[in-house]
């Protein structure tokens, strides 16, 4: 009997879940059992995220020395304070979208869109467009899919405008960066282009502009035969998804912060006002069109923007920088190729391109 | 048997492809693998998220790479 409590110290609780029987009522909702096991782990999270800024500070100064006036030491405190910062955030909010996505599969998603009316479609298909799951490679199956269920072209095209757009690596990039109230500014432009830009889409009735296999493409509805998802199941969904995505842009994050740190540390205050300022009308189209073949994705793109916003760049000019390089990309146009006709394509930028250009001006002239 | 893996040849397809292909080799399957690319033959199958897998008619998986346990399982192994 002394056995079975010298046993269950070498489990400290946490560290192995699994040993330990669940309590009855955490064994009828599993729900709850994650949920519980995911308290200490925030928790955790937000004790090492909230000492970051004074981390970084004893770092930069303490540690290595720096002078606090330093150009030097400015651009280390704030890469050594936001890449870390980056990171965490980047880790919880792919992973929180990660198992909201799998309640969004693509299947679900085209059953609530077929059969809705355009106005009311184009807006669930942009709030869609950010919940399920998609990348560039999957555009044309889903694209097919989409039309053959008879969901009109512009619904269509809000979803595709909307889902590289607002992104969850963008949100959670504005947010740890900029705050919650940019990264509200964001999603909602993003979504207003998407609206708007695939009810135009809409009006214009372009059907004609599909490639003709397309409209003659007879498909057969698939079978599915997946077991349910069950909380296990979801939370893998999470983690696959942290594994995949931070795996994949952690390198550009890193340089982003990296590029924003230099400029940080170098660029002089106010040196972006007169190239990237509000003054500066031209500024929003130039923006866009150098956006355009940069294929760069939020990760990317994000910490260098902030690093220009602190230097005088006006906000609504470098949201369109980021939209146009985020949502409008060449790579995409020669995928979408496939199924479009090229004046299809071209109206395809040219709307998404006047709706960045207005959220620009927009923004410029609103703060 | 016959499995038919499809996606337009991203990085996630060519995963799914090998996954499925070690997993047969594996459970010493004759099951014949597919792997399709072509869009339009895989809009025909009625799939609009890639990867997936199709086995004998029924889509096992699909938008993600499938674990070789969970190949093993359709192959009734």
């Amino acid at each position: 009997m002394q056995d079975t409590n010298g046993k269950s110290c070498c489990c400290a609780p946490g560290a192995c879940p699994s040993a330990a029987a669940p309590p009855p009522e955490a064994r009828r909702h599993p729900a709850l059992k994650y949920l519980l096991g995911a308290i200490p782990l925030l928790a955790l999270w937000w004790l090492i995220y909230s000492h970051l800024a004074a981390f970084s500070k004893f770092f930069t100064y303490t540690l290595l020395h720096l002078p606090e006036t330093g150009r030097l030491g400015g651009a280390v405190e704030f890469f050594v304070y936001d890449a870390p910062k980056v990171m965490m955030l980047l880790v919880l909010v792919v992973f929180g979208v990660g198992v909201l996505r799998s309640f969004f599969t693509p299947e679900r998603t085209r059953g609530i869109l077929a059969g809705k009316r355009e106005s009311v479609g184009n807006v669930l298909a942009a709030l869609l467009g950010i919940a399920t799951p998609f990348c560039t490679c999957s555009a044309v199956p889903l694209f097919i899919g989409f039309v053959t269920a008879g969901i009109p072209l512009g619904v269509t095209f809000s979803f595709l405008i909307a889902a590289p757009m607002v992104n969850e690596i963008a949100l959670a990039l504005l947010y740890a960066l900029f705050g919650w109230r940019i990264a509200a500014i964001y999603l909602s432009a993003g979504l207003l282009v998407a609206v708007v830009a695939g009810w135009v889409i809409g009006r214009l009735r372009m059907e004609d502009g599909l490639e003709d296999w397309v409209r003659e493409l007879q498909a057969a509805e698939a079978v599915y035969d997946m077991p349910e998802e069950t909380w296990a199941s979801r939370i893998r969904y999470g983690i696959d998804a942290v594994r995949d995505i931070v795996g994949r842009v952690w390198i550009y994050v890193i340089l982003g912060i990296a590029v924003g740190a230099a400029i940080h540390g170098y660029v002089p205050e106010g040196f972006m006002a007169s190239i990237m300022g509000k003054g500066a009308w031209w500024s929003v189209p130039a923006a866009v069109v150098i956006g355009i073949p940069m294929y760069s994705n939020a990760a990317g793109i994000i910490p260098i923007v902030q690093a220009l916003l602190g230097k005088g760049a006006a906000l609504g000019t470098v949201l369109a920088f980021m939209m146009s390089v985020i949502a409008l990309s060449l790579p995409e146009a020669v995928i979408l190729r496939k199924v479009l006709k090229p004046r299809l394509i071209a109206v395809f930028f040219g709307v998404v391109g006047c709706g960045i250009l207005a959220v620009g001006y927009l923004f410029n002239y609103l703060l | 048997m016959i499995i038919k893996v499809l996606g337009p040849g991203c990085k996630k397809c060519h995963e799914t492809e090998k996954v499925v292909r070690e997993a047969v080799a594996e459970a010493g399957s004759d099951a014949t693998v597919e792997y399709i690319t072509d869009v339009a033959e895989i809009a025909k199958n009625g799939i609009f998220a890639t990867p997936a897998v199709i086995v004998d008619g029924a889509a096992k998986c699909v938008g993600k790479v499938p674990s070789k346990a969970d190949v093993k399982s359709w192959l009734g192994a």
